[in-house]
Order: C-alpha cells, then structure tokens, then sequence
C-alpha cells in the first residue's frame, strides 16, 4: 500500500517544479491508477488539477493536449478525431474501462513510457513533442529514448501535416493490456512504423518505414514487414511470445500499411 | 487534512488522511454501496460520479475531491429502483455486488450516449465486470431502461 | 403449476441492485479489529525464527500470532460432510510454509495503517527448502510436501503421503484391452486443463466476535456455513456448541466459498483478545491464497468401429491438488464418472487417477469439479474421433448417446430415469444452423468463420452424502417462516426453494418468508455445492411443506369437528361441502389458548445424483494469420429437469457459459520459477468482460426427472462444461489444428497452423 504525508494543490507549474525536486520522495500525481499499487512512501503529492492543463486544443498546425486530459477525453475529442484518421482516439478505446480511462491523464501514461501503452505507440507514429517544464519541448521519439528524470510534462503537441495513420492492436482479452500494438503513418511521402507492449516500450522501425515509398507495392510491403522484424526486439511475457509477437507484428504492419493506402 | 464536500446533495466537511482513497472515505461515511473489488482499477465495483464523470472511486484521492460533488447509488435511489427491477425482471441481479457500480455507470451513460447501438452499450460498460451473469440479462435490462421515457413514458 | 416453473423475481433482488449494506463488511461493526496476514515469500520454506517484538510495539497492535501460537490440531479446509475425504494437513499456522502465500503469522490491530506498519516489522528466518512446481515431477520426488507425522486421513483414498500422492484410485467395467484391440479407429491423445480462479466478486471475508452468551459468532461470505462451525471449532480446538456462523448475501462463490478459506484468522484473533476481529482478503489474496480449479493432465484413449461405434473408453487423469488437499480427492473422480457415461453404449470403461501435491496454492472446489476438465478431455477426444472417422461429430455422437431408462455403468451403475440430451443436441443444431455452417466458411482472405459443438453432464447433489433439512412454520397471520440452512450465494436459491413451499402450500410467494442462514436457528445443511440446493433441499422443502399441510388438516379438522379425510385444502381455506375455515383464521386460533403452533421439518437424502445435460455449440470468427478468435454466437440448450425458475436457469446458463469461455481462451493461473503467482489480480488475470463473450443464447430441453422436486434436477455446474471443448472443436473444424492444452489462446493455434 503506498502513503501520502501531504497532498498539495499547486497555483503554478513553478511551484509544483519547486515542490518535486524539494524531496526525492515527492511526486506530481496524474491519474493516481499506478501510483496507488505501489507500495512506495511519498512524502508530497502534487496535484495540477487547478492549473487548467486538462485541455485539448488546436492551432493552425499543430494540436495540444494537455498533460491532465484524460484518455476519455482523448478518445471523445471532436478535435483529436478530426486528424490521423481518429487513431489516438481507436487506440485508447480498449483500456480497462470508460471510468477507467476518466481517470487516467495522458501525461501520466505519456511520462511513465511503459511498455504496454497504447497512447504512446499511436503517438510515437505521429510528428509528437512533448513540453517540458525544464527540459523544454523535444521529440516524442527523445523523450521516449530518455531516461526518467524529474520533470514536469507539461503537454504534448503533434503536429498535424495532413497525416494519414492506422492503428492495430492484438489482445487476448478485449479490455486487456496489448500482446502487441502497431501504429503506421504517412506524412506525405514518409511513413513512420511504431511497434508497442513488445513488451517493452514502443519503438519505431525507422529502417522499415524507409522500405516504403508513398504508394508501396506489396512487394515493398512484404520488405517493410520483414525489415521490422529485424530491427526491432521483441520479448516474451505472460501475454505472449517473442516468436508470436514477431508473428504479429509482421500482420498488423502490413495491415496498417494497406489501410493506409486503400 | 480538512476538505469540504457535498455528497449526494449534502454538505460534508471531514478531516483526512492526504492518502486516504475516495472509496474508504465514502464507506467509512456510510456510503456503503460503493463495493472494493480489485486493487489495480479493473472492476468498476467502486463506480461514483465526481461532478458528472463515473469514475473508479479507488483511484481517486479524497484530499482531491475538495469542494467537488459526489454522487453515489445513495443519491440516486429512485433511479436505481427503476434499473434494478428491469435487471431483477431479467434474473440478472444474481449476486449483486457488482450492481451499484454498474448501475452508476449505466446511469452516466445515458446522459453521455443518445441511441447507442449493443455494441456502444457493451463498450461503454465494459470496464464493470460480471462473474455470476454472462452479461446478457444485464443487456437485456438496460436496452428497456434506455426505451424509457422515450415514448412519453 | 402455479408458482413452480415460473420466472419470478428473486425476494433479496431489490435491495442488492440499489447498493443496501447486506453483505459482510456492509454490516460488520466499526470496532472489529483490523487483523491481515504475513505472506511466505517462498514455495517451501521450514521457519526457523520469527522475531515480533519490535511488530508488537506498534501503536494500535492487539496481538500477533506465529506457528507456536496456535492450537496443533491438524484440519482440512474443506467443505465437505465429515468424515471429509479430504486430508487432515492444515494448521492454521505452520512451522512449514508449502506455497508462496502460505499464512506466516496474523497480526491483529486497531486499523489498517499499524496492521500494514507492524507486518513490515516481522522479520522471518527460513530455511528455504527446494520445491516442486510441475505436478508431474511430484510423484516419489525427493522433496516430500507433507511430512508431519500428525497427518490424518479419515479412511482410505489411496493416500501416499510420502510419494507426494494425495490420493489415487480407479474403476474398470468390461475390459478395455480387449475391446481396443478389435477397434478400427483409436484416438489416444493427453489433455490438459489449468488452474483457474472463481474470481467471485467479493472477496473472500469473515469478521467475528463474542455474544452475550459467550460464544463465537462467524458472519462469512460462505457456502457452507455448517461445515464452517465444524472447521472453526477443529482448529480452533474447542466444543461447536460455542461456535455460531451466519451467512449475511454473499458476492458470489463458484465453489471458492465452499473452503473455509478466511474464517479461521478473525476467530482466532477474537479468541485470543476478547475483541470483535474482521479480515477482509485483498484481490491479490484472493486469487494466491484461496483456492483454484484443479489442474489436470488426462490421458484420453476411445476405440470405434469404422461404423463409429464406440467400443472402450480408458482415462488416466492426473491431479494438481497444491500444497493441500482440499477437494483433491473428490474432483478427480467426476473427470471419469461425470463424463464417459454420455457415450454409455460403449462396452467397457476404464477409468485410473493420481492427485499429487505441489508447492503451488491449494486447488479447491470450482463450479464443475472436475468434471469441467473431464469433458474437455473426453469431448475433444470424441470430436477427434469424428475427424478420424471423417464424420460429422453430431452424427457420431448420437449414434453413441446414452439414453433414458439405461443403466450407467460409469456412473456407479445408476438408473437414467430422465434424458433428453438428443433433443437438446437437435434444437442446438438447428439454431446454430450447423448444417449450413459446418465445417467453416472463408468470408475474407484473413478471416474463417466455423462452428464446434461439445456435450456434458454433471450430477443433482453428492448421492448418500448430501443431505438438507428445512422447517416451515405456520404463523398467525396465516402466513409461512421457511427456514432453510442452504446457502444463497446470488443464485437465487432462496426463491427457488420458497417457489416449492408455496406451490406445495398453494399460495402467492409473498405469503412465504426465507430466513438466510444462521446455524443456531437454521435447520442443518451440507450448504449450496455439487449442484444440491434445487434437487436435495428442494426435495426437503416439499416434504415439509405436505407435512405442514397435514398439521393444518388435522387441526382443522378439530376446530371444525370433521373427519380430516373430508378435507381438502386450497391453500386460502380448508373445507368440506359443509363448511370452510379459512388459514389465516386456523392459523389466528392455533396460537391461543389451547391452540397449536405449527411448525413441520423435513429432511432429504437423495441415493441417486441424476445427471442433467447440456449441448453447448459456438460459432468463431478465426483470423488466420493472428490466431485471434472472436466469439459470434453460443448457443446453449439444457437438460436440467423441470426448471423451478427459468428465468434464473437462464441466468445460470448464461453466466456458465460465460465463465466457461473464460476459461477456455485465457484464464490460466500461471507461476514463475521459483513459485509466485505471476497472475494475481484483474490486471494479469482476466475474466471475460462483456466485450468477450459473443451472443449468448439459451434454451431448455424439459425432462421429469422423478426423484426431484416437481421433476427438477441441477443446473448450476453443468453449464461450465462445455465451452472449452466447443471452442476447441470450432477451431479444428476452422484450421485443423487440435490445441489439447488450455487455454486456448491465438499464439497457440497460430503456432500449430504454421507447423502444418
């Protein structure tokens, strides 16, 4: 069982900043999902509910979520859903629950980088940056790369480009974590190939997306799907095989990809 | 720590522990409805709405919920009366325990989705599981609840 | 029938659909002492020091007790008639740990905070033993599971405590050899079922305390409140006179409440400090320290002619039974008795069994008890056969079904005196449209639609062992107290039994009042397992209630000075062609003065358990290049007698099935190397939710069966029989690919197709 010795409700990104690198046992709360499964004694919990970061909003290029949006706000937003073929939206839509997914913000899933996320797959597909209060705003794919360190994500913005994108997913059971999840785009002519809960954190196939030309032939496709598998680790856990996930991922790539181009 | 509440309607000013969870602040009131029936947020047993969202009330910190309002089956009696004979009608009830959170998600759906089809009904409430029922009664009795009052009922 | 074989409403639904405090912890006092376990870390450890005085020191601790504190009087957990057949191996705590979650010490206190603080502070030196983890490596393994000398078994099950065998045993009529020899066509192949969780929605719970007389009071989430005094009062080692248990709703069950799993720590704890005690079990405790299906490996060989007649069928079943052998010895036996017997045309049978002990949690009582993963062994050897014999497995199937009014030589030679599992196969058939759909339909490059179809049985209560008693009391108003000792765990079993009363008493249902269980004031009961409660207290219901009738008659007959034999009963007035009088006034009369309070018992005991059936068929969409199944439509058409209440049935079915896909696409209780449950809550475990389980449709095949209540048999456990084997069957018929080891998940089946 975790504990809390206090709970704050911070006024400003600057004291909340303040507060976390007071004491290596405070800590920002998002959904509080994970946080209460752990046993770990916090000393401070910061809470940025007041700060109004629970928004989803678009500029002419780019579209920004906050960090406290929730993921049912993710999956309900007309704006999210107007862009990438309403991916981010899809690829939420299986976890756990509607309360659930009330619950749980996007930065927290974004932050935490586990291997099973669905979000972080779909947006690591997209041109995403994440805003961070002292880091600043960096690639999605850096950020994911990076090791945990104290900070504050303050939001995610992506860039909309005119992006086309599909996202698969393959679970045992429908509300389940992912056996394994695959996101494809083509911004104009560069494809990108995400490849998630492998089960480790989601990763792109850079090599892979390079195989694709705009309109790719099946044979291109074929090479795509092939050259994922080689650059690409997969493991094995309780859902599934590193020999079955790479079975998979070689469908659900290609099946992304042909999504695209119908 | 002191918050200041209103559950059901009703004004509430509790002192608290900063870690104590939404769900044994409820219980410990009396809002017994509220069931625990995991630990890692994936029954929808603790389902209560925090200023019109359903949410897993053991994922929510009380400290959090200062001057919100919270709704439990308590506070919404008449409703549940009219749900629970629908699901009764079908045998659906069986054990029950999973019935307040249920019906509180059922509740805020309504609200949320206009004419959804099975499949939305099933999506939107999958996140409440079911051991004793196979969830087919259950669908049965909330398609009659969502025809009410449509009619002029 | 007025009131029987109709779909009424349960009496408690009401207040469980709006959320009352009627269960456990809803009603349980706010000074119960908060009391939580120490967990062994390890699959087999020998404790050589518990040091707890700094644990002790924390503010608000009451007591904390280790192996030296407890009385040393060996038990089974088991809910089971005495004397159980299930081994005395338990204390309540032990100076050896068998299963990582086996219970350390019990620490007591004012709340949660200290309990959590202080249990940190134990500190706990073992000396880690090696363990064994795979059920066939337990047989004459060097490490020996049990070897306290005080272990008891209370009469011969085969038991070789030091060969790790728990029990062992078999049956054989006609000779099987022989008859393989003249066979043309043999399936021989190993099956193997795993360890599954109820996963009730409520956990397990029990808080206790003292009455005014002195006794110990249980209130538990319980099956079997009577066989709970006798397991409190064995391990805690006193008289069962001072023992009280009462059932208050319980959060489902599915055979995991039929153990004492959690009642014993509360009551220890009250016994040592005075104080009202209370242990609630977290999820995670739920699913490692309770109970789980029995894992088992059966080795299935069934001979036929060309024709497809079956000629001998032979099982060996292998048992995990755990670090205790709650359940082991009687679950095996139902995956050979519950299962051959529906191809009874065959001319011998054998049937052998080990059940071994291993360092994993202790498997227990799960809705279908064995003969679940009897009939995935038997139903997927027969469809194999089918396939072998390029038939259709419908047509093979009931070429060989047993029939009404036959001998069931595999089933201890009982009389079949009701059946209409053909009937049952045919409506399935039709509705599933099975020859339209068999064997499967390509609707897409990637996708396979295909149907399957199993059969199963079960039993009506354990034969010459369960036995109910009820009383009825007329009260004055002229209305009925129906007391009753089986245990409503949400089936709905209190209105089922108070629909017998009132169709024996002739009046509306509100006329009848149910008491929940308390076992100072219930009549006995074995409690609500093996599929008893319709079929043995039913039975005790209407004798009751015709006795009660008599006594009504009789008195009548007094106050309106006839001879009884004039009159006749209608359940509003007792009357001749004279005169009349009507209940409520006899019932007014008989409580003054030199009147008469009624109050009838009855007791039953059944010899025969029939069997009640079920024709399970499904139709899958199959991805063939994931392995992904979806489930489109399963349709369940059920033999279970007369049903009492229909629409409860349905819910029963329904919810069977249900459990039952579960368990045959993922549910799988899974250990690492050295023993931990890796799958221990919703997260790693998943059950069905309601996106998982296709369209589920239900209908009945009416039988009479004439040793039950107005016809009735059980329906309960048979309806978790027969996904596992349908599904398996629907995915051979989509890809040709047999997956004999459950679960069956997509990797499974999409490695096999790529062996192919």
């Amino acid at each position: 069982m975790f504990s809390l010795k206090e709970y704050i409700s911070v006024k400003s990104l600057e004291e909340a900043y303040g507060l976390l690198n007071q004491n290596k046992n405070n800590v920002i709360l998002g959904g509080l999902l994970w946080l209460k499964m752990g046993n770990k004694n916090y000393n401070k919990g910061i809470d940025l509910s007041q700060l109004g970061l629970d928004t989803i909003t678009e500029t002419e290029s780019e579209v920004e979520i906050g960090c406290m949006a929730t993921l049912r706000q993710i999956e309900t937003s007309q704006i999210i859903n107007n862009y990438f073929d309403g991916i981010l939206g899809k690829s939420v839509k299986n976890i756990v629950g509607v309360q659930f997914r009330n619950c749980a913000t996007v930065g927290g899933s974004v932050y935490s980088r586990f291997g099973f996320s669905d979000i972080l797959t779909a947006l690591l597909a997209l041109d995403s940056y994440v805003e961070l209060y002292k880091g600043g705003i960096i690639p999605l794919e850096q950020f994911v790369a990076m090791p945990i360190k104290k900070d504050i994500l303050i939001k995610i913005i992506i860039k909309k480009d005119g992006c086309r994108a599909s996202y698969k997913s393959h679970r045992i059971a429908s509300t389940d974590f992912p056996v394994l999840a695959v996101c494809v785009s083509r911004c104009s002519a560069s494809w990108k190939v995400a490849i998630g809960a492998r089960p480790n954190k989601a990763t792109l196939a850079i090599n892979a997306a390079k195989l694709l030309s705009q309109n790719p032939t099946k044979d291109d496709i074929g090479a795509a799907c092939v050259e994922a598998l080689n650059e690409v680790k997969f493991g094995t856990n309780l859902r599934g095989s590193a020999e079955y996930r790479s079975q998979l991922a070689k469908v659900l790539v290609r099946r992304g990809v042909e999504d695209i181009c119908k | 720590m002191q918050i200041k509440c209103y559950i059901n309607g009703r004004l509430f000013n509790e002192d608290i522990e900063p870690d104590m969870l939404l769900i044994d602040f409820l219980r410990n009131l009396g809002f017994t409805s509220v069931k625990r029936g995991c630990d890692t947020a994936n029954c929808g047993l603790c389902t209560v709405v925090v200023n019109e969202k359903a949410v897993l009330s053991c994922s929510v910190l009380a400290a959090s919920i200062n001057e919100k309002h919270i709704t439990t089956l308590e506070g919404l009696e008449d409703e549940a009366k009219i749900i629970g004979e629908l699901i009764a009608n079908e045998g659906a009830d069986q054990c029950g325990f999973c019935s307040p959170g249920f019906l509180m998600n059922v509740i805020t759906m309504k609200k949320e989705l206009e004419n959804p089809t099975d499949e939305e009904i099933k999506h939107y409430l999958s996140g409440n599981l079911c051991r004793c029922t196979g969830y087919m009664g259950q669908l049965r009795a909330i398609k009659k609840y969502l025809e009410l009052g449509k009619d002029g009922e | 029938m007025k009131v029987v074989n109709k779909g009424i409403n349960k009496l408690d639904s009401m207040s469980l659909v709006t959320g009352k405090p009627v269960y456990t912890d809803d009603i349980a006092p706010k000074n119960c002492l908060t009391v939580k376990i120490l967990r062994s870390p390890h699959a087999y450890a020998k404790i050589l020091n518990i040091k707890t005085e700094t644990a002790i020191k924390v503010s608000g601790i009451e007591c904390i007790l280790t192996y030296k504190d407890v009385p040393q009087t060996r038990f089974t957990n088991a809910g089971q008639s005495y004397p159980e057949p299930s081994p005395y191996d338990r204390l309540i705590l032990d100076e050896y740990v068998r299963y990582v979650g086996d219970p350390v010490a019990i620490v007591a206190g004012i709340d949660e905070k200290s309990v959590q603080k202080a249990l940190k502070m134990i500190k706990v030196e073992y000396e880690v033993l090696k363990p064994i983890l795979d059920m066939e490596e337990a047989i004459d393994n060097n490490t020996v599971i049990h070897t306290e000398d005080d272990y008891t078994v209370n009469f011969d099950i085969g038991n070789d405590v030091k060969r790790n065998i728990c029990c062992s045993g078999g049956f054989e009529s006609g000779n099987v050899d022989e008859e393989f020899e003249k066979c043309d066509v043999i399936v021989d192949e190993v099956y193997h079922t795993k360890a599954n969780n109820q996963a009730m929605m409520e956990t397990f719970r029990t808080y206790t305390h003292f009455d005014y007389n002195g006794r110990l009071n249980v209130i538990s989430s319980t099956q079997i409140p009577f066989h709970v005094r006798r397991i409190v009062a064995t391990a805690l080692d006193i008289p069962k006179s001072q023992v009280r248990v009462i059932k208050p709703r319980i959060g489902g069950g599915f055979g995991a409440k039929q153990t004492a799993v959690s009642e014993v720590f509360p009551a220890i704890v009250t016994m040592k400090t005075g104080k009202p005690a209370k242990i609630i079990f977290d999820r995670y405790e739920t699913f490692s320290a309770g109970t789980s299906r029995h894992e088992m490996k059966m080795k299935v060989k069934i001979g036929a002619d060309k024709e497809g007649n079956i000629k001998a069928i032979s099982m060996y079943t292998l048992s995990n039974t755990g670090a205790y052998g709650e359940h082991g010895p009687t679950t095996v036996g139902l995956s050979g008795h519950k299962t051959m017997p529906l191809y009874n045309k065959a001319n011998a049978f054998k049937f052998n069994f080990d059940v071994v002990y291993t360092n994993t949690m202790a498997a227990g009582a799960f809705r279908g008890y064995g003969a679940t993963q009897g009939i995935f062994a038997l139903e997927s050897a027969i469809n194999e056969l089918a396939a072998k014999l390029d038939m259709d497995p419908i047509v093979l199937k009931q070429k060989n079904l047993l029939e009404e009014g036959e001998v069931l030589t595999a089933y201890h030679d009982e009389h079949l005196q009701s059946c209409t599992l053909n009937n049952c196969i045919n409506r399935g058939k039709e509705l599933i449209k099975w020859d339209e759909k068999y064997p499967y339909r390509r609707i897409s490059d990637s996708k396979v639609r295909s149907v399957g179809m199993a059969i199963a049985m079960q039993g009506s209560g354990i034969a010459g062992i369960d036995i109910a008693s009820v009383q009825i009391k007329l009260n004055d108003d002229g209305f009925y107290t129906l007391l009753i000792g089986a245990t409503d765990m949400g089936t709905g079993c209190d209105t089922i039994l108070a629909q017998m009363a009132a169709e024996c008493l002739e009046c509306d249902m509100d006329k009848i009042v149910v008491n929940g269980v308390d076992t100072d004031q219930s009549p006995y009961d074995t409690g609500s397992y093996a599929s008893s409660t319709t079929y043995v207290t039913g039975m005790a219901v209407v004798k009751a209630c015709e006795k009660l009738k008599e006594q009504m008659l009789e008195e009548a007959s007094k106050i309106m000075k006839v001879e009884k034999d004039t009159l006749e009963f209608d359940g509003k007035i007792i009357y001749n062609k004279d005169n009349s009088i009507t209940i409520d006034r006899l019932a007014q009369e008989l409580v003054v003065g030199d009147g008469n309070c009624l109050m009838a018992s009855g007791s039953h005991s059944s010899p025969y358990s029939p069997p009640p059936f079920m024709a399970g068929f499904v139709e899958i969409e199959l991805d063939i290049e994931t392995g992904n199944i979806d489930i489109i439509d399963y349709i369940g058409v059920v033999d279970c007698g007369t049903p009492i209440n229909p629409k409860l049935a349905k819910i029963q079915v329904e919810g069977g099935i249900a459990q039952g896909i579960g368990m045959a696409m993922y549910e799988d209780i899974t250990y690492n190397t050295s023993g931990k449950m890796k799958n221990n809550s919703f997260m790693q475990y998943k059950i069905p939710s309601r996106l998982d389980v296709g369209n589920i449709i239900v209908e009945f095949e009416t039988s009479y069966e004439p040793t039950g209540p107005f016809g009735a048999k059980s329906i309960g456990e048979l309806v978790i029989n027969t996904p596992s084997p349908t599904i398996a069957n629907a995915v051979f018929n989509a890809t040709g690919v047999n997956i004999r080891n459950l679960p069956i998940t997509s990797e499974k089946i999409l490695m096999e197709m790529m062996k192919k």
